[in-house]
């Protein structure tokens, strides 16, 4: 495949993007990175110069729900714009080549653009054994190693990919790992999520055809515009976690009025992700909304932190058997302690007699 | 392993873990202590009467020093009471309860349990500046008073903090609530070896002392 020189603002009025939407789109992505307003025009200049983008993407051990979040978005989102503005040379589930001729496609896209494209994987990489994931009879981690090379930078896309996700739960059967750990030597933006959100691959891939660089990242690699805040900090529902009214079951009329779910085993306070501010599904809900605890799949090791419907404040005590070798460890070492104590105070009072 | 992770997992388990062997230890310790055999001729048999008796006089202040040690008697109670309020009815912590002991109760709401909050904390602040500075006091204060004071005092602030959302220094919520069970823990460690350990004493000493008095004939 060559290297596709039409600019990203033919390509859009091509399909019939007027002006006026290209400037709405451009507003659109400005705001959702929480710039200034004034940008909006350095954002519209940005891409009109831009020359569309090559993107390889490379699926590893993935359940592909995060190809289907980005392009189940329901009618024209700005993120099918961007995704259909983008050069997707690469990209098993949606792409009509097989076999050979897509990996001969994916090679001709990496020699044309070597050094510029971007490299978007979901998935985790398996270390366990070469075998136990292969694409074409390339192990992924051999496949990621090859692509990264030539990528001007690395997206990572889902939880999988940034932290390794359900594959890595415990016991990680795989060895999987996230690209983070493969990857060394290119900048790396973990778009976490399970999925993520459509707008922040979408404004990843902006900001990085209008700045020339990645966004600012928190300390887990995740752009900080969308993960600076936690979802209990945006959450609607946060005025009852504060007068203390919780929902005790999912059918209960704390649940039916609307009441905070930490009782419920919300993950929200310690989850940082864009769902309560940007929704899913066009805006029109998120998890919360629709009545449902935050799981949290923005974070490392959701899948190992606990039960999802216990709350935050529940511990691991253990068990009533437990409890029970406990308190026999203490009688015994009690009664040792007060048989030797005794043993001590009867050979005092031997001392003591004439 | 995130520090969260660590005191909602391991930490918590070693920590109920030691609270629990702790109190059996120290329990059977108590009871299997040695006594000598009392021969005297009983004065009053009603040793249960003797020991309730006790626990009731003993937990209002005696008249003859009535004046002098009101205050701390009075503050002493405002802060356990609101100290266990809060642990017993603020909503975050009765899904801990109800995974221990398998039922809870309804929680009270946040602005009271607050104030209770606020109100026992500044006591618990006073009374230990006052210790610190107390002729009296401050002589009969050892390392075992301070720590305990500490452990009792810190779960409260770093609560509060970690409810109120609070990130002194940019800790994220997490970190603060980390903190706050590991403040839990350390307290739930340092309980059975402590001066702390009257929570589990206190009653019952009272009363062995007074069913102990009354066989002597005594009344206090």
């Amino acid at each position: 495949m060559s290297h596709d020189e039409t600019r990203l603002i033919d390509h859009l009025r091509a399909r019939g993007v007027s002006r006026r939407g290209f400037l709405k789109f451009c507003a659109a992505l400005t705001s959702a990175m929480a710039l200034p307003p004034s940008m909006v025009t350095v954002v519209a200049a940005a891409l009109e110069k831009a020359r569309r983008p090559s993107v390889i993407w490379l699926p590893f051990q993935e359940c592909t729900g995060c190809t289907e979040s980005i392009t189940r978005a329901h009618g024209a989102t700005i993120e099918q714009l961007i995704f259909e503005a983008i050069s997707l040379d690469y990209q098993h589930t949606l792409q009509a080549a097989a076999g050979d001729a897509a990996e001969l496609a994916r090679h001709e896209a990496m020699q044309a653009n070597w050094g510029k494209y971007l490299l978007v994987v979901d998935g985790s990489v398996p270390l366990g054994n070469p075998g136990f994931s292969t694409i074409a009879g390339q192990a992924n981690a051999d496949m990621l190693t090859e692509a990264a090379k030539g990528a001007v930078a690395i997206i990572a896309v889902g939880s999988c990919a940034s932290f390794g996700g359900i594959p890595m739960a415990n016991p990680n059967p795989t060895g999987a790992v996230p690209i983070s750990q493969i990857v060394r030597d290119k900048p790396i933006v973990n778009v976490s999520g399970c999925p993520p959100i459509p707008i922040v691959i979408t404004s990843v891939l902006t900001h990085f055809l209008t700045f020339g660089k990645l966004p600012e990242l928190d300390h887990l690699g995740r752009p900080k515009v969308f993960y600076g805040e936690s979802i209990h900090d945006r959450c609607y529902r946060r005025p009852f976690y504060e007068r203390g009214q919780f929902a005790e079951s999912f059918d209960d009329e704390g649940a039916r009025k609307g009441w905070c779910l930490y009782k419920l085993g919300c993950k929200g306070p310690v989850t940082y992700n864009a769902c309560a501010t940007v929704k899913w599904n066009n805006g029109t809900s998120f998890p919360i909304e629709a009545g449902h605890g935050c799981i949290g799949c923005a974070e490392p090791n959701f899948w190992d932190r606990g039960g999802f419907y216990d709350a935050l404040s529940v511990t691991h005590w253990g068990t009533p058997k437990d409890v029970a070798i406990a308190a026999a460890a203490g009688i015994a070492i009690g009664a040792t302690a007060a048989v030797l104590a005794r043993r001590k105070q009867a050979a005092a009072s031997k001392e003591i007699k004439p | 392993m995130t520090l969260l992770d660590f005191v909602r997992g391991p930490g918590f388990f070693w920590a109920f873990t030691i609270l629990i062997a702790g109190i059996v230890l120290r329990i059977a310790g108590l009871l299997l202590f040695r006594r000598r055999r009392d021969l005297s001729t009983p004065r009053d048999t009603s040793r249960v009467l003797g020991g309730l008796r006790t626990v009731a006089m003993r937990s209002v202040p005696p008249h003859e020093l009535e004046k002098n040690i009101k205050f701390q008697h009075f503050t002493g109670y405002a802060w356990h009471l609101g100290w266990f309020v809060t642990f017993l009815f603020l909503g975050a912590h009765l899904p801990l309860i109800r995974s221990v002991l398998g039922f809870a109760w309804p929680n009270l709401p946040n602005s009271v349990i607050l104030v209770i909050t606020a109100v026992t904390l500044g006591t618990l602040v006073t009374l230990y500046v006052r210790r610190l500075f107390h002729p009296v006091l401050r002589v009969i204060t050892d390392v075992d008073d301070h720590i305990s004071v500490l452990l009792v005092i810190l779960p409260l602030i770093t609560g509060v903090a970690a409810f109120a959302h609070v990130a002194p220094f940019g800790v994220r919520y997490e970190t603060m609530l980390g903190i706050h069970l590991l403040s839990i823990e350390a307290l739930m460690v340092w309980l059975p070896f402590s001066k702390i350990f009257h929570v589990v004493t206190a009653l019952m000493t009272r009363f062995r002392i007074g069913a102990a008095f009354i066989r002597r004939g005594v009344r206090a």
